[in-house]
């Protein structure tokens, strides 16, 4: 294999890194859409309760490798995925696997805000009903204001539980798709620029949220914000052309990044 | 140096506004075309309904005979023969067969219903007079509507002079010549074709002998010549002067709607029709909608994408295409000829129909599903709901309007439907309303077909009646399809 494309993981990031161990284990991974060759040979360990963010030029495969770690590329017809992504040890594309149960556990954010054309409250509810998390009514409901509270959004909707959850502005829908995810309790919530449709401010609040997951989370964040990726991350990947270059503390990422590439990136010589 | 800056040319601009402007004036002629033809169409068809809906009357008092109604079983009493009596007794100068049978060709075969509704409805009638509306014939009621010979009639100038002469009367006036129609003191008379001094036909005798005043007695003439009509001079006569004593009277005519279809117009309708076409159109919803609604979920969301479902796709598209008169000899050869199910009955003609309308509703469906957008299918997945539950939880409702768009608008063409019926033979006259799946039946499209071929002219109002009916269900149907798609219709 080609030295230069392999990533260089270990020696910059001592403190997040070997705190904890990893809770996504990724070895060799290569996603293929049908003759594109989007992800080669891709590594990378992910540790709990900690943010991390992928950084890289469009198309450089950070969305697809993130939607690898869920399987929500199964439902991309021609996308094939090879290699071994762990969870917690469990080898999440072995076939005994059922693919809901890991996505129960595997929450998703996506680009758009994309709340169901239902109520605030059947949005949160959805999940915990179809998993049969709650028992009773004043279980689910109780499951609801939970998530709502922990999505920071619960002071501004307890009024219109029942308004439609596509009437909320863009940052609030993205908060409630936080809370619909959450409410499920997974152990990993990953989001695909969950800020990118968002104003600054909203963008804020988000953020000041993700920061607050990360106590209870393992959060991995696709950005095409550099900024962004350096205040809400503790950990930051980049990836170019298909292959992760570079994976370490954010801090040492943005200052002293181990590759000429990353620096070139940062430094906004490409991109 | 300085390069030269380019500016458009003028001229190429005005060519180009000018192409706009020609662009749109053909789009105003297209639009003014098209309407125009509808215009033209719908007052067409409106104007020839309107007769069809009103059917005159001649309110006649007639005695209820015990000894033609039984006390006992009074429904099944001759109240036809009563109420022809009764108009015969309104003539008593038309004694000849040939009169009888004129006088009786006035009254529909139907005449005595309402009469024998009355008295089955209060049997202490039998015995007594009872002032009621007998239905008149047909030709009857298309010439007081006018649509047989336009009538005019002029004020009598100078003094009529009427002079008995043993058998025969002679009159006499101004303006009065050979054929010329007199009505005159509450009679009338028609003078004889040939000389001037000829005896005049006593049509109805006079309430009083002599001469009449200027201004009191009238000529009536037709446009249209008694031999080119279908009601004689006599018949004719005798209705203008029970419209001049009132006794005549235009009721709105429910037999239309009420009624079967008959070979006599005025007692011709369309409910076996109607509910014909309603038992054909619930087998074709009964079938096609879950089919369809469920082919186009399994091929949009759950089938492989192979070579295979690439050939059934294009199948269907191609199915939507084929002429509906192959749908009826498919339904001939496998549910008639094969499965040897009845012809003429509404289940054969639905199940033909919902064949025909699969292909539309599995394309609607598909592209209602389509038009979905996956970031809510992606939403559900990613809160960890099954593909099944993401479709029938999340797509499936967004998808309906759009679904049932699609099949309104694919059963308001099987609505219209006729060719497949005719071939599994739902093309037969049916008196009778069907009340059940397996009744024989027709279909109102199939029925005007019918109506259309007959040679009565009172079919050509009920024809045209017909279809503005049909016309008015499709209406509604696409108000229907219209008014749902509004309502729930959703953003997200």
């Amino acid at each position: 294999m080609d030295k230069k494309f392999q990533a260089v993981v270990t020696p910059a990031s001592p403190r997040i890194m070997t705190e904890r161990p990893a809770r996504i284990d990724a070895k060799n991974v290569n996603i293929h859409y049908g003759e594109k060759h989007a992800i080669k040979d891709l590594s990378i360990a992910i540790p709990d309760r900690a943010v991390s963010a992928f950084i890289g030029p469009s198309g450089c495969g950070k969305s697809t490798f993130l939607r690898a770690i869920n399987r929500m590329n199964d439902t991309i017809p021609g996308c094939r995925v090879q290699g071994d992504i762990r969870i917690d040890g469990k080898d999440i594309y072995d076939p005994s696997l059922d693919v809901v149960q890991l996505r129960a556990r595997v929450g998703m954010v996506f680009q758009k805000p994309n709340p169901f054309p239902k109520s605030i409250f059947e949005n949160v509810a959805y999940g915990p009903r179809i998993h049969g998390l709650a028992e009773d009514k004043t279980e689910l409901e109780e499951v609801v204001v939970k998530s709502l509270q922990k999505a920071g959004l619960f002071e501004e909707v307890k009024d219109r539980l029942n308004h439609p959850g596509t009437g909320l502005s863009g940052g609030q829908q993205q908060r409630l798709c936080i809370a619909r995810a959450i409410a499920v309790s997974p152990e990993v919530i990953l989001m695909d620029e969950p800020c990118s449709a968002l104003d600054p401010i909203a963008t804020a609040k988000i953020e000041e949220l993700i920061d607050e997951l990360r106590q209870n989370f393992c959060i991995v964040i696709v950005t095409h914000s550099m900024q962004q990726a350096a205040r809400v991350s503790q950990l930051t990947a980049f990836f170019h052309l298909g292959t992760l270059v570079e994976y370490g503390d954010t801090d040492e990422i943005f200052t002293a990044p181990q590759e000429k590439r990353t620096q070139d990136y940062i430094t906004g010589r490409f991109g | 140096m300085t390069d030269k800056i380019k500016r458009p040319d003028p001229a190429l601009i005005a060519r180009r506004y000018a192409a706009e402007k020609r662009f749109r004036i053909y789009g105003i002629i297209a639009l003014t075309l098209t309407t125009a033809f509808l215009a033209v169409l719908l007052t067409d068809i409106i104007s020839r309904s309107i007769p069809a809906f009103t059917q005159y009357h001649a309110v006649l008092d007639v005695t209820v005979d015990p000894q033609s109604v039984d006390a006992a079983k009074p429904s099944a009493g001759d109240f036809e023969g009563l109420a022809k009596a009764a108009w015969r007794a309104q003539f008593p100068l038309a004694t000849s067969r040939a009169d009888r049978r004129q006088l009786n060709n006035l009254i529909s075969n139907g005449g005595g219903d309402e009469l024998r509704r009355r008295v089955v409805a209060d049997p202490s009638l039998i015995g007594k007079t009872v002032s009621v509306p007998v239905m008149l014939s047909d030709d009857a009621d298309i010439y007081l509507k006018g649509q047989l010979t336009s009538t005019t009639r002029a004020s009598g100038q100078g003094p009529l002079s009427i002079r008995a002469d043993g058998e025969n009367v002679f009159l006499s006036g101004q303006g009065i010549g050979p054929g010329s129609i007199v009505l005159a003191g509450g009679g009338a008379f028609k003078i004889a074709a040939e000389g001037d001094a000829a005896p005049a036909e006593v049509i109805a005798a006079p309430s009083a002998a002599g001469d009449v005043a200027a201004g009191q007695w009238q000529i009536l003439s037709f446009g249209v010549p008694e031999a080119d009509r279908k009601l004689a001079d006599r018949p004719a006569v005798w209705l203008e002067m029970m419209r001049d004593k009132g006794n005549i009277e235009r009721q709105f005519a429910w037999n239309l709607f009420l009624n079967g279809d008959s070979r006599e117009a005025e007692l011709a309708g369309i409910l076996g029709s109607i509910m014909g076409s309603l038992m054909v159109v619930f087998v074709t919803v009964i079938l096609s909608l879950p089919i369809g609604v469920a082919a186009a979920i399994y091929l949009e969301e759950f089938a492989p994408k192979n070579r295979l479902t690439e050939i059934i796709e294009v199948n269907i598209n191609n199915l939507a295409a084929v002429p509906s008169i192959i749908f009826g000899l498919l339904g001939l050869a496998v549910f008639l000829g094969f499965f040897g199910m009845p012809r003429s009955v509404p289940l054969v003609g639905g199940i033909v129909i919902a064949l025909m309308s699969l292909p539309t509703i599995i394309i609607a469906s598909r592209a209602a599903i389509r038009a979905v957008p996956p970031s809510i299918r992606e939403a559900a997945l990613g809160v960890g709901a099954s593909h099944q539950q993401a479709v029938f939880h999340h797509v499936l409702p967004l998808a309906m309007p759009g679904i049932m768009t699609g099949t309104i608008l694919a059963v308001a063409s099987a609505i219209g439907e006729t060719a497949p019926l005719l071939l599994i033979g739902m093309v037969a006259f049916i008196v009778d309303i069907p009340k059940g799946f397996l009744d024989s039946a027709t279909v109102l499209p199939v029925q005007i077909y019918l109506w259309s071929d007959l040679p009565e002219r009172a079919f050509v109002a009920r024809t045209a009646a017909a279809i503005v009916v049909l016309l008015v269900i499709m209406l509604m149907l696409n108000a229907l399809a219209i008014y749902l798609r509004k309502k729930f219709e959703r953003r997200w």
